[in-house]
C-alpha cells in the first residue's frame, strides 16, 4: 500500500531498534530434550504429551523499526507475554538472540544487564503493579531511586512525567485511592521516568474497563507522538491492535502467523487463522481517510477558469480544488461557476471560490467520514496540518472501498 | 534392653566441648549482656515512676488508640500499687532484651529461608523442634553454659521465642506477590534493593505478628525464666509457688497480665497502622 508506506516514512527512520532472532522459550525441567524434538519437528502437543514440557515460544522472528508502534497480539497462552519478557530478560529464553541498538542482550551479564533495564527498557504492566507501600511520587521516582539518582532530582522528573499523564494533583497519594485507569497512567509514568527508548507494555490496557480503555489508547497515540519511544505493546484485543499498531504481529501457539500493518492483516490474511480473527472487524473504523483517497487533480490560483473548466472536463469532474503556489488549498470552484467567470471575463480565480465543502486528515477513519461525505454535494478535501491537499474522497470511491473490502470474506 | 543409645550423653559431651573450648566466649557474652540488662534496669528504676507512667502512656497514646493508653496507665498505677514495680521492670527489661535479640538473630535467617529453598527446608523442622521441645529443657544447656542469672535465663528466652519471628519473617517475603518482584527486577533492582525496598516494606505487617507472637512468647517464659535467676515478676510468682503464698502468687501472675496485655495491644496496633500505611 503506497498510502501506508509514505504515512510512515514520516515517523521512521529506517532502523532496527529491537532485533529478535529464533527465540525459542521452554518451560520446564529438561528444555534441551523437548529443543531437540523441536528440531526434528515434533508439535507442540506431542512435545507436552512426551516430555511434560510446554513449548511457549517456538522460533519467533521479528524486527521493531524505531519510534514505532509493534503490536504482538493472540489469545492467552499464544505466547505473547513470554516474548515480550524474554525482551529484557524477565524470561531467560531457552534459545536464540535478542538485540536492542545492536547489542546482544542474550549475552549481557547481570550488570549489564541490569544497566539496560534501567536506562533502556521501561516497562508497563497489566495489573498495574504500583507498589502500594509508596505514593505515587514515589513509585514513579522508583526507576530513578534505585538508580541512585539524588531525591530532589528524581522527584523534579518524576512530577514531569505526572503531569505528561495529567496526575499531578495526585503524588502525594497512595496508589488505591486510585481509580484504575489511573493508576495505569502512574504505570506510564513510572516506565517513562527513566526515560528509556523502549516501552515494554504488557496488556497494559486489557485490566481497564472499555471507555476508559479507549481513552487511555488515545492517550499513549497522543503520549506518543510526543515522546516518540519505540513500544512493543502485547493484547488479546484485535481493535486495541489495530488502533495503535504501527505494525502487529499475530500469534498462534508460540509462532508468529502474520506481521503486518493493520491494513495488511485485515485485507491480506496469511492464512484462515488470521482470517477467522479478524472477520469481525468493522472496516470503516481502521481504514483511514489516506486508505481510500486518490491524488487531486488541481488547478492553481494563478491559472484562469476557462484553464479549470478544461481540466474538469478532462478528469469528469463537475468540480475542482484550487491550490496556493505551495499547494496548500485554496478552495473550490464548481463547473457553473468557472463558466460563468469564464463568460464575464473575470480572470482572478479566488473571487469566486467556495469554501464550504468537507475537509478530514489521513488519519480520520472511515466511520466519521461518512457522514461528512452524506451531507456534502462536494468531493471530500484530504489535507494535512498545513493545508496541504494530499488527495480528495468522492461518494463513490468510498462506496467501492467499503465494498471491496466487504468482499473479504 | 541389651543397648540403648547414649543420645543424652553425647548431648553432654557437645556442650562440655562448649563450655571447655568457648567458655572465655560465654563469659565474654554473659558479662556483657548482664551489664548492658543492668543499666537498662536502672535506667527504668531511676525514673519516678509516676513520670514513667506518664511518658509509657503518652508513648502508648502516641503509637495506639486513647483508650488502649487510658487502660495501660491504670494497669501500670496497680503494679505499683502492689509495689511489683521494680520487678516489673527487670521484666520489662528481659522481654525487651529477648525480643531484640531475637529479632537480631531471626530477621536475617528468615529472610534467608525467604531466598533459598534449601535453607527453608533446613530451618523449618529446627524450628518445630525449637517450639515443640518443653522450654524447661532450654534451662540446661544454658545454666550449664552461663551459670545463673540474668544471661542464661535471657538465653533461654530467645530461644524459645524466636521461632514465630523466623518463620513470620519467611512467610511475609514469601506472600510478597510476584508482579511487584517482576517491576522490581524490570527496573533493574539489585538484590538488596529489591529487599529493603519492596519485599521487606510489603512483608512489615506479616513481619509485625511474628514480633508480636515473639513478645508474647518471652512474657510466657517469664517464670520458667526465674527458675534460672531471671528475677522480677516470675521471681515473685515462682516464690509464691514455692511458699505457698498465695497473695504473693497471684499480684505477680496479674502483674505480669497486665504487661502482656499492654505489649500485645501496642505491637498490634503497630502492625495494623503499617497495614493501613501498606495497603
Amino acid at each position: 500500500m503506497k498510502a501506508k508506506s509514505f504515512y510512515w516514512e514520516r515517523r521512521f527512520t529506517d532502523t532496527d531498534k529491537i532485533k529478535v532472532q529464533g527465540l525459542v522459550k521452554i518451560f520446564g525441567s529438561n528444555p534441551e530434550s523437548a529443543l531437540s524434538l523441536l528440531d526434528q519437528g515434533w508439535g507442540k502437543e506431542q512435545i507436552l504429551a512426551r516430555t511434560r514440557q510446554t513449548v511457549a515460544v517456538n522460533n519467533v522472528n521479528f524486527a521493531v523499526r524505531e519510534g514505532e508502534v509493534f503490536v504482538i497480539m493472540g489469545l492467552s497462552g499464544s505466547g505473547k507475554s513470554t516474548v515480550l519478557r524474554c525482551i529484557n530478560r524477565l524470561v531467560e529464553p531457552t534459545r536464540g538472540k535478542v538485540f536492542i541498538d545492536d547489542e546482544d542482550v542474550t549475552a549481557a551479564n547481570d550488570v549489564r544487564l541490569r544497566e539496560i533495564r534501567r536506562k533502556k527498557v521501561g516497562m508497563v504492566f497489566q495489573r498495574f503493579a504500583l507498589f502500594p507501600h509508596r505514593t505515587v511520587l514515589d513509585n514513579v521516582a522508583y526507576g530513578l531511586e534505585i538508580q541512585g539518582v539524588e531525591r530532589d532530582e528524581r522527584y523534579a522528573r518524576a512530577r514531569e512525567m505526572l503531569a505528561l499523564v495529567g496526575l499531578n494533583e495526585w503524588e502525594m497519594a497512595l496508589p488505591d485511592q486510585l481509580s484504575g485507569g489511573m493508576q495505569q497512567r502512574v504505570g506510564l509514568a513510572r516506565a517513562l521516568a527513566s526515560d528509556p527508548d523502549i516501552l515494554l507494555m504488557d496488556e497494559a490496557f486489557s485490566a481497564l474497563d472499555p471507555l476508559i480503555r479507549r481513552e487511555m489508547q488515545n492517550e499513549l497515540l497522543s503520549l506518543q507522538s510526543k515522546v516518540n519511544k519505540t513500544i512493543i505493546f502485547v493484547t488479546h484485543d484485535l481493535d486495541e491492535a489495530l488502533k495503535i499498531g504501527d505494525r502487529i504481529a499475530l500469534m498462534k501457539d508460540g509462532s508468529i502467523v502474520q506481521v503486518g500493518t493493520p491494513e495488511e492483516i485485515l485485507t491480506r490474511p496469511a492464512d484462515e487463522y488470521v482470517a477467522k480473527f479478524v472477520e469481525d472487524v468493522d472496516v470503516t473504523r481502521v481504514l483511514t481517510a489516506e486508505d481510500v483517497m486518490r491524488p487531486a487533480g488541481t488547478v492553481s490560483l494563478k491559472d484562469g477558469p476557462r484553464v479549470a473548466l478544461r481540466r474538469m472536463r478532462k478528469e469528469g469532474f463537475s468540480s475542482i480544488f484550487v491550490v496556493t503556489r505551495d499547494c496548500k488549498l485554496a478552495g473550490l470552484i464548481t463547473a457553473e461557476e468557472a463558466l460563468e467567470a469564464s463568460e464575464s471575463n473575470k480572470e482572478d480565480l479566488s473571487k469566486v471560490l467556495r469554501h464550504d465543502f468537507p475537509t478530514a486528515t489521513p488519519e480520520t477513519p472511515l466511520n466519521d467520514l461518512i457522514p461528512l461525505l452524506a451531507h456534502s454535494k462536494f468531493p471530500l478535501a484530504v489535507i494535512d496540518d498545513q493545508k496541504r491537499l494530499l488527495g480528495v474522497i468522492v461518494r463513490g470511491a468510498l462506496l467501492a472501498a467499503l465494498v471491496r473490502k466487504g468482499g473479504m470474506k | 534392653m541389651i543397648f540403648s543409645i547414649p543420645l543424652g550423653h553425647w548431648v553432654e559431651l557437645f556442650i562440655n566441648f562448649l563450655k571447655e573450648h568457648c567458655g572465655g566466649f560465654f563469659n565474654f557474652i554473659n558479662d556483657n549482656l548482664d551489664n548492658l540488662m543492668g543499666l537498662l534496669t536502672s535506667l527504668f528504676l531511676v525514673i519516678n515512676p509516676y513520670i514513667l507512667i506518664i511518658l509509657l502512656v503518652a508513648l502508648i497514646w502516641f503509637f495506639s488508640k486513647r483508650n488502649v493508653a487510658l487502660w495501660s496507665g491504670i494497669g501500670l498505677l496497680l503494679i505499683y500499687n502492689l509495689s511489683l514495680w521494680e520487678a516489673a521492670m527487670e521484666t520489662l527489661v528481659l522481654v525487651i532484651c529477648a525480643t531484640l535479640l531475637a529479632l537480631l538473630l531471626g530477621l536475617p535467617v528468615g529472610i534467608l529461608t525467604a531466598w533459598s529453598n534449601l535453607v527453608h527446608r533446613v530451618t523449618m523442622p529446627i524450628l518445630d523442634f525449637m517450639q515443640t521441645m518443653p522450654p524447661f529443657v532450654y534451662l540446661v544447656p544454658a545454666v550449664i553454659l552461663l551459670g545463673i542469672g540474668r544471661v542464661p535465663a535471657l538465653l533461654a528466652t530467645v530461644i524459645f521465642a524466636m521461632p514465630p519471628v523466623i518463620r513470620l519473617t519467611g512467610l511475609g517475603i514469601r506472600q510478597v506477590p510476584v508482579d511487584f518482584l517482576e517491576v522490581a527486577e524490570a527496573f533493574g533492582s539489585t538484590r538488596a534493593q529489591k529487599l529493603l525496598k519492596v519485599q521487606l516494606p510489603l512483608a512489615l505487617p506479616t513481619i509485625m505478628a511474628g514480633i508480636n507472637q515473639c513478645i508474647m512468647l518471652s512474657l510466657s517464659m517469664v517464670v520458667i525464666a526465674a527458675m534460672i535467676g531471671a528475677g522480677g515478676l516470675g521471681g515473685e510468682v515462682l516464690r509464691g509457688l514455692q511458699r505457698l503464698d498465695i497473695p504473693r502468687g497471684f499480684e505477680g501472675g496479674l502483674a505480669i497480665v497486665i504487661l502482656a496485655i499492654i505489649l500485645d495491644r501496642v505491637t498490634q496496633a503497630l502492625g495494623q497502622k503499617d497495614k493501613r500505611k501498606g495497603n
